[in-house]
């Protein structure tokens, strides 16, 4: 899993049945210290995520798709929790 | 998953048998990413933004075939609302 902020929603009116009734979120990928690296990835939201947050995001299917409910669904991330606080040591 | 814009297209003549009938679409990772070879799930078209699924669930699009993808365009992009 990563911990990522949710830097905008995607709006698409043409997608896998899947994906219907979810948000879709574009979160860019955080290093521990908060700062962000390499490319945004899109998921679907399971935790009713919004704009600004620092969340939880896995990146493997099956994690993904009992998150939001679809087993054999095309969906490989999902925001599956929101961040309150990351303690480094 | 991850945003792409639609590039070109690939057409193969000889190819795997559950891939007849399936669009192939060139699809570049935004905003400055590679290109890769996509399977089209939602007849999405030339310079469209669309996002991707990877992997082996890119296969899941297509229920009840055993199509040998590992991207898989899901959706077309109409508007993306950014944070400020």
């Amino acid at each position: 899993m990563i911990i990522a902020r949710v830097v905008g929603t995607v709006i698409a009116t043409q997608k896998q049945e899947a994906h219907e009734g979810k948000k879709i979120l574009l979160l860019q990928p955080l290093n521990p210290e908060g700062q962000p690296f390499g490319d945004v990835v899109v998921g679907l939201d399971a935790v009713d995520a919004g704009l600004g947050d620092r969340v939880l995001v896995v990146q493997e299917g099956f994690s993904a798709m009992t998150s939001v409910g679809h087993t054999d669904s095309p969906i490989d991330a999902a925001v599956i929790g929101v961040v309150d606080e990351v303690d480094l040591a | 998953m991850y945003l792409g814009k639609v590039i070109g297209r690939v057409v193969c003549t000889v190819k795997n048998d559950t891939l007849a009938a399936k669009k192939l679409l060139l699809v570049k990772r935004l905003p400055d990413g590679p290109c890769v070879v996509a399977i089209d799930a939602v007849g999405a078209g030339a310079s469209e933004t669309v996002y991707v699924c990877r992997g082996r669930e890119a296969a899941f699009a297509f229920a009840g075939q055993e199509v040998p993808t590992e991207a898989t365009i899901v959706a077309i992009v109409d508007e993306i609302q950014k944070a400020q």
